[in-house]
């Protein structure tokens, strides 16, 4: 027996066609959306407080209902997180969906990663080793990174869609080959290769030749039409991972590689909430065209707490843009720049950061290094963090002023203000989870 | 035997994660048998003063010898990361390429 899942997403502004390829001609078991990034939530909550039926994933209605039709027709199960802060309404708003499509679907909501009403003024935040009175800004909410356990009751359902908040990205795919296959959930090798597969699928095109192309060293066929992967996978967790026939993009040996390692710390120890996973006995052989398969990866005991992530309200990020081209454009943005950050330090007296890059001379790496640049065409960026809403107009009027009173021949200005959240990771018992599937009929 | 000089990214490839105020950098040579050289050349000490204004804090190499890989884990290189860095690149999606550029010594010709 092969399990067949695909990966439908790997972040909220993933791309939506090459999930519906997936749905239409995967022929698959499973298909997992992984929308939810480290500060996603804090967003989220900040959202469902402004509103209680909002929170979650805000492209749910056209990133399901693209799929949904086929997914059913094709009996593949969909498991996504596009729950974020607020699943039950997820859960509410699918159903409604596939009532105006005219599905008649079974979709299990997961809940208990929501530990918000446990966080105090005097929980530790350990990253800091202050407590979250002392630490200042108000929480804007706390999830736990649930694991397999909260999603394996849900399968048992048998649902068409099911709809989590936030579990760790690998156990979205690790969940449905327990589920098959019957691994026991100390099985930890099993349970490490799973998370291998899970782990190099929950970013989509990042192992089907995305993030990839280098040339002329590496090269990418159809890059503008990438295909998502899917995995096929056996029972004893080794797996070729694939893409559709007729899709851009390529599976080979390094984008495999490249991958098993992305935002991975010791490889000997990944750890997630279902294993503490070892992917460095991994073992990755090309199979034919954009064929590779994997195995050999281990696995020993999971962590003993879980992760969970506390979002604060950090006040604003205020950026500004203004730019010089021809002949002296570098001289004149840099001027431009010593304007910003005088008047802002004496005329508004402003305490905060602010961060001048002249992109096209040096921006992102401007701390490291300094690139010594010809080119005629220089931006100049201006940003600060700040919890005052006037001092970040103030930022922006300031770099706007520069149309009347910088240097010669400036243009282009854009401003912008946006939420700033902040997070700090804490680790939570295990026991203090309260877990709970509701199935919603459509 | 000849040694030469070369930017790594003619021999090699790399991709950059991140995890709060913690940067990881995958490297993996084109061709296995410049593993031990690139070993060699790009030592944890290394990447650690290469960038030092930028790179702050400690540098843990981790080896994958299976599969001729290299991971190296910076810790405090991201301005405070995601919840305090003004950077335009808040990940450090972009430090695969400082990493690239470093030279490194091969013996292959």
């Amino acid at each position: 027996m092969t399990v067949r899942i695909g990966a439908g997403a790997g972040f909220a502004g993933d791309r939506i066609d090459p999930a519906v390829d997936l749905a239409r001609r995967g022929k698959l078991d499973f298909l997992a959306f992984e929308c939810v990034a480290e500060r996603t939530l804090a967003y989220g909550h900040l959202a469902r407080m402004a509103d209680p039926e909002k929170g979650y994933h805000a492209l749910i209605d056209r990133r399901l209902g693209a799929v949904l039709a086929d997914c059913a027709k094709n009996k593949t199960t969909i498991i996504t997180n596009m729950g974020v802060a607020n699943p039950r309404a997820a859960g509410r708003a699918a159903v409604a969906l596939a009532k105006r499509m005219g599905l008649q679907l079974r979709i299990a909501v997961v809940e208990g990663d929501d530990i918000t009403a446990s966080i105090k003024p005097d929980t530790k935040l350990p990253e800091t080793g202050k407590t979250v009175r002392e630490h200042g800004l108000r929480v804007a909410g706390a999830n736990a990174y649930l694991g397999i356990d909260a999603i394996l009751p849900a399968l048992d359902h048998e649902p068409h869609v099911v709809i989590t908040g936030r579990v760790a990205d690998p156990s979205l795919f690790l969940a449905p080959l327990v589920h098959r296959f019957g691994w026991k959930v100390d099985d930890w090798p099993s349970l490490g290769r799973g998370t291998a597969v899970g782990h190099l699928l929950e970013c989509t095109t990042q192992v089907t030749g995305g993030y990839f192309a280098d040339p002329p060293y590496k090269t990418v066929p159809d890059i503008a039409y990438l295909g998502f992967p899917l995995a096929e996978v056996e029972p004893d967790g080794s797996a070729v991972i694939t893409k559709l026939e007729g899709t851009g993009g390529v599976v080979r040996e390094l984008t495999v590689k490249e991958q098993l390692l992305y935002e991975v710390h010791d490889p000997r120890a990944y750890l997630t909430p279902d294993v503490t996973a070892d992917f460095s006995t991994t073992s990755i052989a090309e199979q034919g065209k954009d064929r590779v398969r994997i195995s050999g990866a281990g696995g020993r005991e999971r962590p003993e707490k879980l992760k969970a992530i506390v979002g604060f309200d950090g006040g604003f990020l205020a950026e500004a843009e203004f730019s010089y081209a021809g002949p002296g454009a570098a001289a004149r943005a840099e001027l431009a720049a010593s304007i910003v950050r005088e008047r802002m330090q004496n005329i508004h007296r402003c305490n905060e950061r602010i961060r001048l890059d002249l992109i096209g001379v040096h921006s992102l790496h401007s701390t490291a290094v300094q690139h010594r640049s010809e080119t005629q065409d220089v931006r100049l960026r201006a940003a600060m963090r700040t919890p005052d809403r006037l001092m970040a107009e103030t930022l922006l009027t300031e770099v706007e002023s520069l149309w009347l009173s910088g240097p010669a021949g400036g243009g282009g200005y854009r401003g912008t203000i946006s939420p700033s959240v902040t997070t700090q990771a804490i680790y939570v018992d295990r026991s203090t989870i309260d877990l709970k599937v509701e199935v919603m009929q459509s | 035997m000849s040694r030469r000089t070369v930017p790594l990214r003619e021999v090699a490839s790399a991709r950059t994660g991140d995890k709060g105020d913690i940067a990881c950098i995958s490297v993996w040579v084109y061709d296995p048998r410049d593993y031990e050289d690139v070993k060699a050349s790009l030592t944890a000490e290394r990447v650690a003063a290469a960038y030092p204004a930028l790179w702050k804090g400690k540098v843990t190499r981790y080896e994958v010898p299976g599969l001729h890989g290299l991971n190296f884990v910076l810790q405090d290189a991201l301005e405070g990361g995601v919840n305090a860095s003004l950077n335009l690149d808040l990940h450090g999606k972009s430090f695969s390429f400082l990493i690239l550029a470093l030279d490194v010594e091969v013996s292959r010709p």
